[in-house]
């Protein structure tokens, strides 16, 4: 490689982490690759502190209290309205029903609950972007956050998909994919995203009380985004068979458990009975470990190792990757068994990883933490932050399909405009402590062309220096 | 647009703010007198060209310095007469209303002490109050407030109050300060797209053609790349509304009766380097813009308007010439505009250098006759009462060969 230390130390942080700091590239320019392993081998890496967070049963169970309080409240209202309405017309009918109902409770002002508990989750993990040194393990979460994603738009995912990605991504972002895989397809907020927690076995013993029966919607994706990839090796048999074998894996129902309500359970009842067929494998039916067979061999087959290994080159190297690289990825994975941190190493010691030309466009939310990482802020208030996520077309934890946000830049080129007003936003609430000429150095300078250089130094102001920093090429792309 | 026009209670402030106070201060020695004076400083970053501003057009040389770009009495539109030889940009008519009835002032061929041309360094002079560039933390119209008694803790919010995302660093410092910012942030100025088209046209094509097509550009770059170019007339409306609206705001707080007395506020877009259009383009918009914001302080202070000066500086002015694209480039000295029922208005104050080549700053830019400071410290001192001592070492450190201007005031 051609690059001076501190150019390889500011791509390693533009390319695999959330952008510099202050000091960032000089504490890491010595060994710029040793430094992006080194933060893979932290103890406790991708975790981060849950004080004040809820658990995602505890969430669903409180926006379950929550929302049966609001109901309650607005019936009481209803009545008392009726009761009102009915007045004196019809006092027979008000001495019948006794005392007239109480005054409903008014609605809280401001978000409800579901929102709140949405809105901490997103601070907690905008704040651990924030205070990453490099950044390569909060990336990692948020490429497997949004490989295995769910949608807060969707039912009663809300209050608990942040739980869902420090329960089960942040939990397993080191680890073996096979068991990032089992922890994501039993959780209650994919079980209820892809509607898997409703899916009934034909022939299982609810299946036979109720006209409800099987949903293949978990089971397609599981084979065509989580695991083998879209036009591998399956059928339309194997998502159907797939989808019988996990028929019963579901949620708690809140009526039937206060106390469990929410969190995952294997209910037997709903279970399709018998042996079933998947890829070429039959699984006799052994309940709850039928699934996790299927998963298991899914996340040994080579058509899993391949999809991951393009998917992470895609994601963090090139939009049409390097071939070589994509092959060194995926023999790793096959080698140590899906282990995850194993192929990350393996992602940033090859040496294509780095030689790729800086293309990529950033996604919307490395881009503006990148920001904010540049000018030292750690704001209070993430309203901005998840407004420009919004305005960019990268709403946080809100993809619009199961796929995930898009992965190559062309679809991102379009919000240039948008970032530019973000950026000047960001610019003027976040900067107003910041020389721009400082950022520059300590973000940018290793990277920028003269013309960057240039521009930054000669604007006429220091917000409008620091925005037009922010949508420099050598920030926008890496 | 302003979307809450009830004056923000204390709470509020502070919930928008993020920023805690823990005294008052107040102008005591003023309030003696019976009198309860407030001043607010607008900071116009980017340098604003003062000639194109407040043009001497009585000045034999002026036209054949400007040509077709020169403000005339008989131009389309036609600049405003102030005196027998100064005439104000027509998208001011407010200024020159008040002009007319003495509440404005204008101080012509101003600069302060900062004789280099880069914004940033400029700007820190300007705000800091320090006769050189440096590290500043602090700016003068904050140490002038430090410098008045503290008032009671029971007081009320007299402190300091700034508009805008970030207080500017002219009223940042020891003394709290409050700071208001407006529910919606203007958008990217034309400037920043200009600057930043450039730079992608000469780094990265993908990403200029796509701002560029964003931008509605995509034609105008055909027809002749930057030389054709015209800055967007769209957005006008959005500058004048965030302008008023800041303005606005600063001096619905300023008039209460319990509200801070010193406030401050910064507009950019001033650095019109290319097609500056002073009397129907981009400078004439923000000129338009500001007279506008002049206006929505004289209306919002009601009857606080005769206790009242505003303060409008800017970093440094523009070259006398203007440039090979219609535009002007940095400078030296360049105009201060005073507004407010408070002052003796009605007058140009100018030491004026004239326009001949020989006569310009470094044969290029408008010669520097009268210190900003000078200006700053005569308001401080005789609408707020600081004293001259202080003003010229704690306020203004090393000034003390700048006298305070006299007579700016009705009451001296």
């Amino acid at each position: 490689m051609a690059l001076d230390p501190k150019a390889e130390a500011a791509l390693a942080l533009h390319r695999f982490g959330l952008g510099p700091r202050a000091g960032s590239i000089a504490a890491i320019a010595s060994d710029p690759r040793g430094a992006l392993i080194a933060e893979l081998d932290r103890a406790g890496a991708g975790r981060i502190g849950t004080a004040d967070l809820l658990t995602s049963g505890v969430a669903a169970r409180a926006a379950f209290a929550y929302q049966q309080a609001q109901r309650e409240a607005r019936q009481a209202e209803r009545a008392a309205q009726q009761a009102n309405a009915a007045g004196a017309g019809a006092p027979e009918m008000k001495a019948q029903s006794g005392a007239p109902p109480p005054a409903a409770p008014r609605p809280a002002a401001g978000p409800g609950l579901p929102q709140q508990i949405y809105l901490a989750e997103a601070k907690a993990r905008i704040d651990a972007a924030l205070a990453a040194d490099i950044g390569f393990v909060e990336r990692l979460v948020w490429f497997w956050s949004n490989h295995f994603c769910v949608s807060a738009d969707k039912g009663n995912v809300r209050q608990i998909c942040g739980a869902y990605e420090r329960e089960v991504i942040r939990a397993n972002v080191l680890g073996r994919f096979g068991d990032l895989l089992l922890a994501v397809e039993s959780h209650p907020a994919m079980l209820i995203y892809l509607d898997n927690a409703r899916s009934i076995g034909p022939a299982s013993i609810a299946g036979l009380r109720q006209r409800r029966g099987l949903n293949e919607n978990l089971a397609r994706e599981i084979l065509e985004l989580h695991t083998l990839g879209v036009r591998t090796v399956y059928t339309q048999d194997d998502v159907t068979r797939f989808a019988n074998v996990i028929t019963g894996w579901t949620v708690v129902p809140f009526r039937q458990d206060p106390v469990r309500g929410g969190e995952f359970e294997f209910n037997p009842r709903m279970h399709e009975p018998g042996a079933q067929t998947v890829i070429g494998k039959s699984y006799p039916d052994a309940g709850l470990e039928q699934g996790r067979a299927v998963l298991a061999a899914l996340a040994r087959h080579p058509a899993t190792a391949r999809h991951v290994a393009s998917k992470l080159a895609r994601h963090f190297v090139a939009d049409e990757p390097p071939p070589a690289l994509v092959e060194r990825l995926a023999k790793r994975f096959i080698a140590t068994q899906g282990d995850l941190k194993e192929t990350a190493k393996a992602l940033v010691s090859a040496p294509e990883a780095w030689e790729a030309p800086r293309a990529k466009l950033k996604r919307p939310g490395e881009w503006a933490v990148g920001a904010l990482r540049a000018v030292g802020a750690t704001p209070a208030d993430i309203g901005p932050v998840m407004q420009a996520h919004n305005l960019l077309g990268e709403p946080l934890w809100r993809p619009a399909a199961p796929k995930g946000f898009a992965d190559e830049s062309a679809p991102w080129l379009d919000g240039l405009a948008q970032r530019l007003d973000i950026a000047n936003q960001f610019a003027r609430r976040f900067g107003a402590e910041a020389d721009p000429r400082e950022v520059f150095e300590e973000a940018l300078a290793p990277l920028a062309s003269d013309e960057t250089r240039q521009t930054i130094t000669r604007a006429e102001s220091r917000p409008q220096a620091l925005a037009l920093l922010f949508m420099a090429p050598e920030f926008q792309r890496r | 647009m302003l979307a809450n026009p009830h004056a923000a209670t204390r709470r509020e402030l502070l919930i928008a703010s993020g920023t805690l106070f823990a005294w008052a201060y107040l102008p005591k020695l003023a309030r003696a007198e019976g009198r309860d004076p407030r001043l607010l400083v607008i900071v116009l970053r980017g340098a604003l060209d003062g000639l194109a501003a407040v043009a001497p057009v009585g000045d034999p040389d002026w036209v054949a310095l400007r040509g077709d770009h020169a403000l005339t009495l008989g131009g389309k539109p036609a600049a405003l007469p102030l005196d027998s030889f100064f005439a104000l940009n027509p998208a001011m008519p407010n200024l020159h209303r008040l002009y007319k009835s003495g509440a404005a002032t204008i101080v012509h061929a101003a600069a302060t002490p900062y004789r280099e041309r880069s914004h940033f360094d400029g700007q820190d002079v300007l705000e800091s109050g320090l006769a050189k560039p440096g590290a500043a933390d602090s700016g003068w119209l904050n140490r002038a407030l430090v410098s008045l008694q503290p008032a009671d803790r029971a007081g009320g919010s007299r402190d300091a109050f700034a508009i805008g995302p970030i207080a500017p660093l002219v009223v940042r410092g020891p003394a709290p300060v409050l700071s208001w910012t407006p529910r919606r942030l203007p958008p990217a100025s034309d400037d920043t797209v200009m600057r930043l088209i450039e730079l992608y046209r000469h780094t990265d094509p993908v990403l200029a053609r796509v701002l560029e097509e964003r931008m509605g550009l995509a034609s105008m770059a055909r027809a002749g790349g930057m030389d054709g170019e015209q800055p967007r007339p769209v957005g006008a409306g959005q500058v004048r509304a965030y302008f008023a609206e800041s303005a606005g705001t600063a001096a619905k707080f300023l008039a209460r009766a319990n509200g801070p007395r010193i406030g401050a506020l910064a507009f950019d877009g001033w650095d019109t380097h290319a097609a500056e259009g002073a009397t129907n383009g981009r400078l004439a918009t923000l000129l338009g813009a500001l007279d506008g914001a002049i206006a929505a302080i004289e209306a919002e202070m009601k009857e606080a308007w005769p206790e009242t000066v505003v303060a409008v500086v800017t970093e440094f002015g523009r070259t006398a010439r203007i440039n090979g694209t219609d535009g002007t480039d940095h400078g030296t000295a360049t105009v201060a505009l005073l507004a407010g029922g408070a002052l003796k208005g009605g007058r140009v104050i100018a030491d004026w250098p004239g326009l001949k080549p020989s006569k310009l700053h470094e044969g290029r830019d408008l010669k520097p006759t009268t210190d900003v400071r000078a200006v700053l410290k005569g308001l401080l001192n005789d609408h707020l009462r600081v004293d001259a001592s202080v003003l010229a070492s704690k306020v203004f450190p090393d000034s003390a060969a700048v006298k305070p201007m006299a007579g700016l005031l009705q009451q001296a």
